[in-house]
């Protein structure tokens, strides 16, 4: 019962509030006493977008052990494919004007669109592939490390190896995804102008929707018996493997499955912010998304989203409020989690609930 | 440049320095003094040719950017203690502030006149490593004017090493001189080939218009050095691969350390190195100020004192932080990884957020030629360096009782407790050790990239490649794996260049790691399990 | 190591219920405190989007130092239209989506009137579509790569011939380089100054296989086989020099090693468009004597206003060493601009001051006046300089008069008929003048 009090908190919190912001944008006035700017859209948005993240990240690590460095790959692997719908939606309203060529690759001197750009422009064909890239890399990726039993520091070094090797790929002009300066400068998504509120309302709910549909998915896998299994996994994985299970397959499943949820988040943060470049595949993105899942609570779902939100609210705040002195609030915030706050901010709840 | 030559042979005799050149002189320190590049390399010609006493100290003052000019465009030489002589007669001058002079300033064109000249006039030095330089300088200007006062040099030289240099000068003007003969040529063209340097290279295939023998000659000299360039451009990569290895091994040996022996995945290992760097920076500030005498030394002052510094910054974060996390090893990476935010920032609060200027020793600075490679000094003395700490800390691990004790912990943490062991005060050792180590590497790493907040962000993910590919706990693992990463990045780099070197580097050792889990050199036994 | 799914009490509910609604409730106050504050009038506020941490904080923390010094000069002076400015100082932290929620931010929270920041080529598209979207004024002070103009952004850095085409053209006439070496980091800044020289160079009549190109990553610093490359490029009996589009962090490196390897500027010459004096600060320049770099300011100027200028700076910064840079200058031109338009106008608002910034001349710190031309760019003189022992640089060259900025480049076969004009009746980013179309930024 109570478990089932957490689930439906989270689930009524993380779809109530965007859609309560969503509503007071569009409905009332600006200079209204309740008005929501737009630029609050623009955050919550981005905030949900990495909740989904964190949720991926929580999933592998929380539940399965597998520690992933490289997650934020997955995440920019979806906002590409965005990215790439994007920029063919753009069409003859471009710099140059180019019909076919996004502006990038006129200036390039391209004369083509590449053939991996193909398709691109039908926005089920993006979705598919914002949803089957990064599940086929994690496919590929898992089935080579787990198959080998690459585990531990091990396995988190080559998933940060992955990324790297993503970031430095995504950053030459010759593979034809933008180089450093990535896909910006959208137009319109389905039709609809990607800058106008109505447009940002409308993404943030459908953020809110995925989040939670994510949410209950995460949740209905832990809680079944293929979750016990991971768990097993987890805490001992050569006594499962003796027991006559293969951890192999199942991490492998859980993997991919947490690959494809981050390639939604990325897929759905690209239209929000505006921009998709090779920043993302830095290391230390992927990093800091462990770090709200430890801030939240390491194996706590609500807690991963509880925690995406908390860092990145903290981060926006303390770069406009202290500029100068916000490094060292975010590093004391990661050496204060990890050392007083193990299980996170959903530990605090889980010992005050202990004491009384 | 003609004109010069010619008249240095006069200049060489010395005995036909006669005061009828005085007009010359003037014209020449007049020119010297009239503001405008073209007037001041005209000078410089003139000046070399006109048989001034003073001429190779004016010169030379020149370009020291020490020769100044005031408003009636007098000349004037600054002393080492910022007093000024006249420069044509080097009287001490007094009457003179500093605030009406200018200096002569030199761009590109007239530095190389200035060599030219100074080449020309210091063929005759008594000193054999000037006259070498002059040689060498004469060889560049390749002047075919420059001919009799070489064949003069040359009858007098003793010196073998110089001699040879003056014959390559010789051969160099000849080939450029429009009257020799076809015989002369062929033979400068072989001994320019024996020569055979990149800018021996490049003046060879600039020489046209030559008879069809001589460049039939030419051809062939180019095509039997590029192929001699082939073969060394072989050892010049693995050369290449190994200075680029010994900097990942520097990088990744306190990592080794921290990360292989102790477990701890320590995020804020970069940013000891960088503290490492920064503490060079600030030795050299200090010594610059009080004992400039022997500033060339900084980096041996340097070197301990970063080990010091760091080490201690390390201990300070194992008693503070590390313990706490023992057996949790991820969570070390989250707050190593706030840690070294921390550090960043607060070196940027200190030091501000630009490069800092850390100087190159003179030992260090240049390069030195074997056969066809070109061997960079910094990086010779980095490879040796890399040696030393290597060598060193196996040393310490093995020898010493210190080093006896980490081994015992790491093998077994409670047996070695019951023995008596301090257990923690050797993991506070073996970090400040290993965060020692890389405080060393940012000293060394200050000498080739830049002094910055963000310098270790750039070393961390090679680092932990490096340890990864050699084997966890495995210093000679992580030796190997860093030579053969740095070697293989630099085979691929010609073909695939810098970023797809990089990227297929990755990739491989991503799939290295699925046939080798654990490394190159796994360790073996208890520990591994754990 | 067991970790389980804790559950909630009913207070520990309320209180996530509560910590959740604050975050989203403090949205709505910021906005709230905002229009009062705007409403207020009390001060007028001016963004400054430097990143102050991440890779780019080098470059970008002495903008955001200039700036600051420039708003608290110009308050001694009284302020502007009576009131006091205040400036808004953000971090985007070298992260270019933080570059655009920080804009945003500046924009529609803190409601400044003008804003002046980005560095990066990336931060700046990063930012474009939204100060296009809320209309307002970003000026940004960076050379750069051209090939846009937006009604928005007033470019007071060099477009590409504004640099890199009188450099060549130096290299060209004095040291007579016939063979050339292209190399930059892999951006977009490099690429298109390379494309457009290139395609300048062929036209001089330079064959192909004399220009080599190469890229390399950001913050490259192992330069042993690059360097050997062009050196042995150089070998091929012609003259041979090296323009230089390698972006901040990898030229420390590169000089080292270019310096460690025996290349001098007598023999190859660097001309880099990315080396400033704040850059060779980190550097030990001896090796480096007489490399050249283009840019149309240099601290060594001799003139009462750059004299006047470096003291405040180095008063301000309370350091007798600091160095000032050409986007430094660009930043000062910029903001005297600012000033003025805001005074022509009268009135902060972005479309009065877009139109009245088009025109104004204010001087420059090289001794002559820079203008604001109709395409949002400025008039600069082009300087070439060479390296000193010291650091700084020695003017060696000098364009007579001032180039006016090609927004759209010439050499660019699709841009090559395209112009930008902001003035009506055209207003016009990027208008075709065989066409007559206007492909782009048209607002009605």
């Amino acid at each position: 019962m109570k478990t089932d009090r957490t689930l439906w908190l989270t689930l009524s919190l993380t779809f109530g509030i965007p859609l309560v912001l969503a509503v007071l944008n569009q409905v009332t006035e600006i200079g209204a006493a309740l008005h929501v700017p737009t630029y609050v859209l623009a955050l919550a948005g981005k905030y949900l977008c990495f909740a989904m993240l964190a949720l991926a990240v929580d999933l592998v690590w929380g539940f399965a052990g597998i520690l992933s460095l490289g997650h934020a790959a997955f995440f920019a692997l979806g906002g590409y494919a965005m990215g790439m719908y994007l920029m063919r939606q753009i069409g003859t309203r471009g710099v140059y004007g180019n019909a076919m060529l996004p502006d990038f690759m006129v200036f390039l001197g391209w004369k083509e669109l590449p053939w991996y750009w193909y398709g691109f422009e039908w926005f089920p064909f993006a979705i598919f592939m914002a949803v089957l890239v990064p599940g086929l890399l994690a496919m590929g990726f898992g089935w080579l490390a787990f198959r080998s039993r690459v585990t531990g520091v091990y396995l988190s070094i080559i998933t940060q190896a992955l990324t790297y090797a993503l970031l430095l790929a995504f950053f030459r002009n010759d593979m034809g995804f933008g180089g450093n300066n990535g896909l910006t400068d959208f137009k319109d998504i389905l039709g609809f102008p990607v800058q106008a509120d109505a447009t940002r309302a409308v993404l943030l709910v459908v953020s809110a929707l995925f989040l939670c549909l994510q949410f209950l998915v995460a949740r209905f896998v832990v809680d079944s018996r293929f979750g016990k299994m991971l768990i097993a996994v987890r805490d001992t994985e050569s006594r499962t493997r003796f027991l006559g299970y293969r951890p192999e397959s199942y991490k492998l499943v859980v993997w991919v499955l947490s690959a494809v949820m981050a390639g939604i988040g990325g897929a759905l943060y690209v239209p929000q912010v505006g921009i998709i470049n090779p920043s993302e595949f830095a290391p230390a993105n992927s990093i800091e998304a462990v770090i709200w899942v430890a801030v939240g609570g390491r194996g706590t779902l609500s807690g991963a989203i509880l925690g995406a939100i908390l860092v990145n609210f903290g981060k926006t705040w303390f770069t406009g409020a202290l500029p100068e002195f916000w490094l060292y609030a975010l590093g004391a915030l990661f050496i204060f989690v990890t050392l007083f706050l193990p299980k996170g901010v959903m530990g605090l709840f889980a010992m005050r609930r202990a004491r009384t | 440049m003609r004109r010069l030559f010619a008249a240095l042979l006069a200049v060489s005799l010395l005995v036909l320095a006669q005061p009828s050149r005085a007009d010359q002189t003037e014209d020449a320190l007049t020119s010297l003094g009239t503001p405008g590049f073209d007037n001041v390399r005209e000078g410089v010609e003139q000046l070399a040719t006109s048989g001034h006493p003073r001429a190779a100290e004016i010169i030379g003052a020149l370009q020291a950017g020490l020769l100044f000019v005031n408003a009636d465009q007098t000349l004037f030489i600054k002393q080492g203690d910022d007093s000024f002589v006249s420069a044509s007669d080097g009287k001490a001058t007094t009457d003179i502030s500093a605030d009406d002079l200018k200096q002569v300033r030199v761009n590109n064109g007239i530095r190389n006149a200035i060599e030219a000249a100074l080449g020309g006039l210091r063929l005759f030095s008594p000193d054999a490593p000037t006259r070498l330089e002059a040689a060498e300088a004469v060889y560049k200007a390749h002047d075919p004017a420059a001919l009799p006062a070489l064949d003069q040099a040359l009858a007098k030289e003793s010196n073998a090493g110089v001699k040879t240099r003056m014959l390559e000068a010789r051969a160099a003007a000849l080939l450029s001189a429009p009257d020799s003969v076809e015989g002369d040529r062929i033979a400068a063209v072989a001994v320019l080939r024996a020569r055979g340097d990149i800018e021996t290279r490049g003046y060879l295939a600039s020489l046209s218009d030559q008879p069809p023998a001589v460049a039939a000659a030419i051809t062939a000299a180019l095509t039997s050095l590029d192929r001699l360039a082939q073969i060394w451009s072989v050892a010049q990569s693995v050369y290449y691969g190994l200075s680029l290895g010994s900097v990942l091994l520097l990088a990744a040996a306190g990592l080794a350390i921290t990360f292989g022996v102790m477990g701890v995945i320590n995020m804020a290992h970069g940013e000891m190195v960088m503290i490492g760097a920064y503490v060079t920076f600030v030795v050299q500030q200090f010594m610059r100020e009080h004992t400039p005498g022997i500033y060339g030394t900084s980096l041996l002052f340097a070197i301990p004192l970063a080990f010091l510094v760091t080490g201690a910054v390390g201990v300070a974060v194992e008693r503070c932080l590390i313990r706490f996390l023992y057996g949790r090893p991820l969570e070390t990476l989250l707050a190593t990884w706030g840690l070294s935010l921390g550090l960043q920032q607060a070196v940027r609060s200190i030091f501000g957020a630009n490069n800092r200027d850390v100087d190159t020793p003179r030992w260090m600075s240049g390069a030195t030629e074997v056969g066809g490679l070109t061997l960079t000094w910094n990086r010779m003395y980095i490879i040796l360096f890399a040696i030393i700490v290597l060598a060193s800390l196996m040393a310490a691990l093995r020898y010493t009782s210190l080093g006896l004790r980490m081994r015992a912990v790491t093998q077994n943490r409670r047996m070695a407790a019951a023995m008596g062991i301090r257990t923690p005060w050797i993991d506070a050792l073996t970090f400040g050790l290993g965060s020692g180590v890389a405080g060393m590497a940012g000293v060394a790493l200050s000498q080739i990239d830049n002094v910055s907040p963000n310098l270790g962000q750039g070393y961390i993910i090679d680092s932990f490649m490096v340890v990864v590919f050699g084997g966890v706990g495995n210093l000679w693992g992580t030796t190997l794996g860093a030579l053969t990463l740095g070697i293989v990045n630099k085979f691929l780099e010609p073909i695939a260049g810098a970023v797809m070197a990089k990227i297929v580097v990755l990739v491989l050792l991503i799939l290295f790691i699925q046939r080798r889990p654990r490394g190159m050199f796994p360790l073996k036994g208890r520990a591994v399990e754990s | 190591m067991a970790i389980t799914e804790p559950t909630l009490s009913r207070r520990g509910l309320a209180r996530a219920g509560a910590a959740v609604a604050t975050i989203a409730a403090i949205g709505a106050v910021e906005a709230v405190n905002n229009s009062a504050a705007a409403q207020a009038k009390a001060t007028i506020k001016v963004g400054i989007l430097h990143s102050l941490s991440g890779t780019m904080a080098i470059s970008e923390t002495t903008l955001k130092d200039v700036m600051l010094m420039l708003i608290e000069k110009q308050n001694a002076k009284g302020g502007l239209l009576g009131r006091k400015l205040e400036a808004v100082v953000v971090d985007p932290a070298s992260n270019w989506p933080l570059f655009a929620e920080k804009a945003r931010q500046l924009i529609s929270v803190d409601k400044c009137a003008a804003t002046f920041g980005c560095w990066t080529s990336v931060s700046r598209k990063s930012v474009l579509p939204v100060f296009e979207e809320l209309n307002s004024i970003l000026f940004y002070p960076v050379q750069y790569e051209g090939q846009e103009c937006s009604r928005n952004v007033f470019y007071t850095g060099a477009a590409p011939n504004q640099q890199a085409i009188p450099a060549v053209d130096y290299l060209w006439n004095e040291s007579k380089v016939k063979r050339w070496v292209l190399a930059g980091t892999d951006y977009v800044y490099p690429r298109t100054t390379n494309q457009i020289l290139e395609a300048y160079l062929i036209s001089k009549g330079v064959a192909k296989e004399d220009i080599m190109i190469n890229y390399t990553p950001f913050g490259h610093s192992d330069w042993q086989n690059i360097v050997a490359e062009i050196k042995k490029f150089g070998s091929a009996g012609k003259k041979t020099a090296v323009v230089s589009t390698i972006n901040g962090d990898a030229n420390v490196p590169f000089y080292k090693e270019l310096g460690n390897q025996g290349i001098k500027a007598t023999q190859i010459p660097v001309v880099a468009f990315s080396v400033g004096e704040e850059e060779l600060a980190g550097i030990d320049t001896k090796p480096l004597l007489g490399h050249l770099a283009a840019w149309n300011y240099f601290q060594s100027v001799d003139n009462p206003a750059n004299k006047a200028f470096i003291d405040s700076w180095k008063k301000y910064t309370k350091n007798p060493k600091r160095t000032t840079n050409d986007p430094m200058e660009a930043h000062l031109i910029g903001f005297n601009m600012w000033v003025k338009a805001v005074e022509a106008a009268g009135s902060i608002d972005p479309d009065k001051v877009i139109d009245a910034l088009i025109g104004v001349a204010v001087p420059n710190l090289s001794g002559g006046y820079s203008a604001m031309m109709p395409n949002h760019h400025i008039t600069k003189p082009v300087l070439i300089g060479e390296i000193q022992a010291d650091g700084q640089f020695n003017t060696v060259s000098q364009t007579p008069g001032l180039v006016v900025a090609q927004e759209w480049s010439p050499y660019v076969a699709d841009t090559k008929d395209l112009i930008g004009d902001w003035r009506a009746p055209l207003k016009c980013g990027a208008f075709n003048v065989k066409t007559g179309a206007c492909s782009t930024g048209k607002k009605a």
